[in-house]
């Protein structure tokens, strides 16, 4: 039997993750606690306020035991406040503020401004046709690409707002809001199931 | 000319769009499953975010105070609110009277991510709420009943808090408008089609809106629960009986150990079906709130009562 998607469910907008995967026809369940982490066949980390998601997973004995699973292979997919904390580095955080890392980047929180600065927009995505419909909101900026990742999203100015890391993926903005499920097909079939 | 029109064909970026509808009820989507605490300065927002808050609500005076101290409640200063988003690096919400439009005209100025139209605060406005379509900022509004919540979506509310009645640590309020909301909701759904026409008029509310509703089920916005909330298990309980989040006003800083209280909260708002980490967070609190018995307060004083 195929392992289903485990979805960190601490805080945040897992619901909507684990609806775009229902309607991909992709077994997704909930993950709140560590021991359940040798029963997903990959882990989306989804959109929140990464300082509540990251004291949580201190708090409740997560955040060892997801950083060793993605030391050790495990495919992860991070929408905004999860690309914060997949970033080996963040700038713009709180005081000690951790990360489960994974992707050779910098991050910067909040790099947009505040609320009334968040946008929607369409912009191309490597490896997927047409473009993709995104909502930035209070959106982190990936601001340094270290050697083993690659850019797979940028903004038309440059700035970059994607990358990917062997079968780790990290992105700004939020798919699952705008039932914009290419990304999660992607995630499944090229990371998930390579 | 020429040139800029080949440029338009050939990106495949479109124009970046901002204050949205998709946009404003992204941000409370991203709230979901946390804690929103009122916050009267620096110091106490820098412990809510530490606690694990999801955000901020800055106030002058928490709701037990307003309802100790009484006089008309307004606006915060514009200074303190500075204070507060330089402050923290969570989302910092803040309160404008029930219809007082320019108010909320400054707390967008100020940079503010969310404002609560707030019965918490003195009505500007006996017959309107504000037109929230006009701002770019989201809004959130009190609800206790479905009807209500409805129209504060079609004036452009992004999110709804059921009420509950504020800064008496009574939960009682909070769970009649919960199971309120929910009830009307779950009814609507049991409605034939042809029933849905009179149903909009008996709630007061827009037929679209009405139809999506029990077709879907749920309300088209993220609600949270407030107004009485003082306790762990009293924010799992809300939880449990499907509340997206909840606000604590007076809850955690008129307790006796609101640093501890904050994180247990925030806790108990995760793991809400959990009974052995709720009866871990519920340990060692030291004293809630005083609180006062909702049914002990004259109708004058209840502040649930305002929005119409």
């Amino acid at each position: 039997m195929t392992k289903p998607v485990g979805v960190l469910s601490l805080q945040g907008d897992f619901r909507e993750h684990l609806q775009a995967f229902d309607r991909l026809g992709i077994p997704a369940v909930q993950l709140k606690v560590a021991k359940k982490l040798s029963d997903v066949a990959g882990l989306v980390i989804p959109g929140g306020e990464s300082t509540t998601i990251a004291k949580l997973s201190r708090i409740f004995n997560v955040l060892e035991p997801i950083r060793e699973a993605i030391r050790e292979g495990l495919p992860v997919f991070g929408t905004c406040a999860g690309l914060i904390m997949l970033a080996d580095e963040i700038t713009d955080g709180i005081e000690d503020q951790e990360t489960f890392g994974g992707l050779d980047v910098v991050v910067q929180r909040n790099a947009f401004g505040n609320q009334l600065d968040s946008f929607e927009i369409d912009l191309p995505f490597t490896g997927i046709d047409g473009t993709i419909h995104a909502a930035f909101i209070r959106a982190p900026l990936i601001t340094k690409v270290g050697a083993k990742a690659s850019v797979v999203a940028s903004l038309e100015d440059g700035r970059i707002v994607g990358v990917q890391q062997e079968r780790r993926l990290g992105i700004s903005f939020h798919p699952e809001l705008t039932d914009e499920d290419r990304i999660h097909r992607y995630f499944y079939d090229a990371l998930v199931c390579a | 000319m020429l040139v800029g029109l080949d440029l338009m064909i050939m990106s495949d970026f479109s124009k970046p769009e901002v204050g949205t509808p998709l946009i404003k009820r992204g941000l409370a989507e991203m709230l979901k499953g946390g804690v929103i605490m009122d916050v009267v300065n620096v110091e106490q927002a820098k412990i809510a975010e530490d606690a694990g808050a999801v955000a901020v609500m800055a106030l002058e005076r928490v709701p037990a105070d307003i309802r100790a101290e009484g006089g008309v409640s307004r606006m915060s200063d514009p200074d303190m609110i500075d204070q507060i988003i330089a402050a923290v690096s969570i989302p910092v919400m803040a309160k404008a009277r029930i219809g007082h439009f320019v108010e909320a005209q400054i707390l967008e100025s100020l940079g503010v991510d969310y404002i609560d139209e707030s019965e918490v605060l003195s009505p500007a406005d006996y017959a309107n709420h504000i037109d929230k379509w006009n701002f770019k900022v989201p809004f959130v509004c009190g609800a206790t009943n479905l009807g209500e919540a409805l129209r504060r979506i079609t004036e452009g509310a992004a999110m709804i808090r059921s009420k509950g009645e504020a800064g008496t640590g009574d939960v009682s309020e909070a769970m009649k408008h919960i199971r309120t909301i929910y009830g009307e909701i779950r009814a609507l759904s049991t409605r034939s089609d042809d029933e849905l026409y009179v149903a909009a008029k008996e709630l007061q509310a827009p037929y679209q809106l009405v139809y999506e509703v029990a077709k879907t089920g749920k309300l088209p916005v993220v609600m949270f629960v407030a107004g009485g909330i003082a306790t762990p298990a009293d924010a799992a309980l809300m939880m449990q009986l499907g509340a997206d989040g909840v606000f604590v006003g007076s809850g955690i800083f008129k307790s006796g150990d609101p640093v501890a209280r904050a994180k247990a909260i925030v806790k108990a708002t995760t793991f809400f079906n959990d009974p052995a980490v709720l009866t871990e967070a519920s340990r060692g609190l030291g004293e809630a709130m005083v609180g006062i018995n909702v049914s002990d307060l004259p109708a004058p004083h209840r502040l649930a009562e305002r929005g119409w």
